[in-house]
């Protein structure tokens, strides 16, 4: 069974409207390109717009000393030395042009006393190669994400991007010569388009909404992920979620590591700024994963707060109100909204909550997706590329830097345009879909349009949530994750007859919904799968059965295809012009 | 709890109509209005359409009238509402479906002021200077979720929503003509100075008695038309 569909053409179709996809439409709108942005949301509503703290460049307006190697070194060390060092360094040298543009492309960004830009302390950040800490994360005030995506977005306003708003995409449209573009739907009206393009890139951001308890938006459903998987290309290091150590209990929302950046910190039911005992030197700035399990301990051992002893307190009533309402007035509104308490007086109440995921859609520095044949050698998938979130360059490893998210958003981002450009004037081709192959992309959609009297979206996605919650938080034991791997396997059998009751083609946010949803199941069983895999604990995924990091078996990125096989990458450990940073102990 | 909540949907309805729904807000740990409508559309009826993302107030999907007053659903606090809770789309935007308006012409206001940095000097190597006094001109500007909550309220956005920029546009207009960084703020000025784009506003102030963030549109406007005046002496 056909459905009617209408061909439209472009040299770059681009899957996602946040910081990474408005960065490449930029680069290529700009040059001239033929380019189309489809976008579930407008674009100032994607999740970049969360972002709080900063961004990360070692441009020295505070220690003017300050050196991207350096940057580079305290990335491949929170990286729990996964991060491939070849693009670290690419990323960390390229960070001071990638802000002046951001810069001059209008961003408002808080100012020092001599104009420049202003930059605050944050997590893992050191000087000269772990002493010190480091004020290299570029502010505005505590919404840089808003401030960078709004940015971004005008520009692609002033250059004319082609945007396809409240589109859905489906899937990658797959055909014997290579990827030919993807299917998507209008969700205003239901009408069904193959963008086909001669590039494709999926800036699909990521999918904390597997979790219950997430800081992401309901948006974050890992689309691109889901497609990728579908086509028969691999995701990686999908085990390593990042816990952002301060959402707000109960709520999920996200509180900014640039409060303890500007002098908050944690404590215990004793009142005691426990970081101190854990980690000596960076205390309450040490990396987001040590900082969450250290409070998951003091939770586990009896001094958490609250009648059930089950959160910690953000403390800033120490800090001079003028710091808390320049350099914080977000976070403030958020506490006073989520929480009812005004940070000016009182604690906030928070608990490590699912936040970022490291791993993704492998690519190179292009931002070429990467696959891998029969014998795991790697292959560039021609004409489709990955940015932001969604994609596993991979310069976050097993633990991203605070701050480093929005960096890699521009930098790749940027990267991927600058490639395209290029590969389309060398004659990448527009490949044709056949009927059949347009078909299979729009399978999802006929499953969805025609399954009736089976279980709801509602029923699934909660019990998806709930295992993720439980089976694959901040410690994990292989009892746990089989027992929870086994149950996703059993709902991903239910989903396949699960049904929606709204047929309507209007805006019908039920089938958006379903849609994503099979988005959120293919991601949470690969991470499911590979978390159970690594048998060691490095980074954010944390293992009361292998406690240690296991340098010798475990120094490689994993690799998941939909089929269930399981592959490994080396990590890069052959930066350029740097030498290798040796592996050693975190704190 | 009890709500009435706008329904329509064009494909069955000839009519929009109001249909009650009673949650129970205890057992679903609804704190905002946002959960309660989750947990309608989750466990009661899937049909019930609207618009949501970062649920925390920062990406503006969810404005909406409660209650009379337009809002973000996400961050209206269901312990301060009058009950039955009255849900109706934005005023002065068609309706598309249930909740969710057709944003078109906001965004074409929007995009009408030219909302970006236009300067026409050479790039330097590093940023642009700016002193924090420059850069706090532009607080309680750069802020604008573009939520419509201050246009959809506006009446004379309402009398003339092709001609009048309305307030969230020249919110944007004043956050560029503010930057110390534009070079376009003459032009920027003068392309308000017609009867329609800014000076229909008559400080009515409806957009500052309902912007989720705390700004102030009627503010920005003035100091449009002061600096229109000026550059007129």
């Amino acid at each position: 069974m056909s459905m009617k569909v209408t061909t439209l053409t472009f040299d770059t179709v681009i899957v996602g409207g946040g910081g990474a996809g408005l960065r490449t439409a930029y680069e290529l709108a700009q040059n001239g390109s033929h380019v189309a942005v489809i976008s579930k949301v407008y674009p100032t509503r994607s999740h970049t717009v969360s972002a709080q703290g900063g961004i990360n460049a070692a441009i020295g307006n505070t220690e003017a000393d300050d050196d991207w190697r350096w940057h580079m070194y305290d990335t491949v060390v929170g990286s729990d030395f996964l991060g491939d060092q070849d693009s670290i360094e690419f990323m960390c040298k390229e960070a001071p042009a990638n802000i002046y543009e951001l810069e001059h492309m209008g961003m408002p960004f808080s100012r020092r006393p001599d104009g420049k830009i202003y930059q605050r302390a944050f997590g893992g950040a050191t000087r000269n190669y772990g002493g010190e800490q480091a004020h290299r994360t570029c502010a505005v005030a505590d919404r840089t994400g808003h401030a960078m995506l709004h940015a971004l977005f005008q520009k692609n306003i002033q250059a004319k991007t082609k945007f396809y708003n409240e589109w859905f995409a489906l899937d990658l449209v797959k055909t014997k010569n290579g990827v030919a573009g993807v299917t998507a739907i209008n969700i205003e009206t239901g009408e069904v388009v193959f963008f086909q393009a001669r590039a494709t890139v999926l800036a699909t951001g990521g999918a904390g909404r597997i979790f219950a308890s997430t800081t992401n938006a309901h948006i974050n459903t890992g689309d691109g992920m889901g497609m990728v998987l579908r086509a028969g290309y691999p995701l990686q290091d999908m085990e390593f979620w990042q816990f952002h150590p301060t959402g707000i209990y109960g709520v999920g929302c996200l509180i900014t590591e640039g409060v303890r950046g500007e002098g908050g910190y944690l404590i215990n039911k004793n009142g005691e700024r426990f970081m101190e005992r854990y980690a000596p030197h960076l205390k309450d700035l040490s990396c987001r994963d040590i900082v969450s399990r250290s409070s998951m301990i003091e939770i586990r051992e009896g001094r958490g707060c609250g009648p059930k002893a089950d959160h910690v307190l953000l403390k800033l009533d120490h800090l001079d109100p003028e710091v808390i309402k320049t350099r914080l007035p977000g976070i403030r509104e958020l506490a006073m909204t989520f929480a009812g308490v005004d940070p000016l007086k009182d604690p906030i109440p928070v608990i490590p909550t699912c936040h970022y995921l490291m791993g993704g859609i492998p690519t190179n520095v292009h931002g070429q997706v990467l696959t891998m044949d029969a014998n795991n050698k790697d292959e560039i998938v021609e004409g489709l590329y990955a940015v932001g979130e969604t994609a596993c360059v991979s310069v976050h490893g097993a633990n991203r830097l605070g701050a480093n998210s929005l960096l890699d958003l521009v930098v790749f981002g940027r990267a991927a345009g600058i490639h395209i450009l290029e590969a389309v004037r060398e004659g990448l081709p527009l490949n044709d879909a056949t009927l059949p192959e347009l078909d299979h992309a729009l399978a999802r959609l006929a499953r969805w349009n025609t399954n009736e009297n089976g279980e709801s979206v509602d029923t699934l996605r909660e019990a998806l949530q709930k295992i993720m919650e439980e089976d694959f938080g901040v410690f994990r034991t292989d009892e746990q994750m089989s027992a929870g791997f086994k149950k996703l396997k059993e709902l991903n059998q239910r989903l396949q007859s699960a049904s929606i009751k709204d047929k309507s083609q209007c805006y019908n946010t039920a089938r958006i919904e379903a849609l994503e949803l099979d988005n959120l199941m293919a991601t949470a069983l690969a991470s499911a799968y590979l978390a159970d895999n690594r048998k060691e604990s490095r980074g954010a995924h944390a293992r009361y059965d292998f406690t240690e990091r296991d340098d010798i078996n475990w120094l490689k990125h994993s690799i998941y295809f939909l089929d269930g096989r399981i592959a490994s990458r080396p990590v890069n450990r052959k930066p350029k012009e740097m030498e290798p940073i040796d592996l050693k102990d975190r704190e | 709890m009890r709500f009435s909540i706008y329904r329509y949907n064009p494909e069955t309805d000839a009519k929009p109509y109001m249909q009650e729904f009673d949650v129970d807000t205890k057992e679903h740990n609804c704190q905002m209005v946002l959960d309660a409508l989750l947990t309608i559309k989750n466990k009661m009826d899937e049909t019930l359409t609207l618009r949501r993302s970062c649920r925390e107030g920062v990406c503006g999907s969810d404005g909406m009238n409660i209650n009379g007053t337009n809002r973000l659903a996400c961050t209206t606090h269901l312990s301060q509402l009058k009950e039955p809770i009255i849900i109706r789309p934005l005023p002065g935007l068609p309706v598309v479906r249930d909740l969710v308006v057709d944003m078109t012409p906001f965004y074409k206001q929007y995009e009408k002021v030219k909302p970006y940095l236009i300067n026409d000097q050479p790039q330097p190597a590093r940023e642009r200077l700016q002193t924090p006094e420059e850069r706090a001109k532009l607080d309680g500007l750069y802020e604008c979720i573009l939520c419509a909550c201050c246009t959809s309220s506006c009446p004379s956005y309402w009398w003339n929503p092709d001609e009048f920029l309305g307030p969230a546009a020249l919110l944007q207009a004043y956050r560029f003509i503010a930057d110390s960084r534009d070079t376009a703020h003459d032009e920027r000025l003068a392309d308000l100075t017609d009867p329609f784009s800014l000076y229909r506003c008559r400080g009515i102030m409806n957009c500052v008695d309902v912007c989720p963030k705390g700004l102030n549109p009627t503010k920005a406007i003035n100091h449009i038309k002061d600096e229109i005046l000026e550059k007129s002496v």
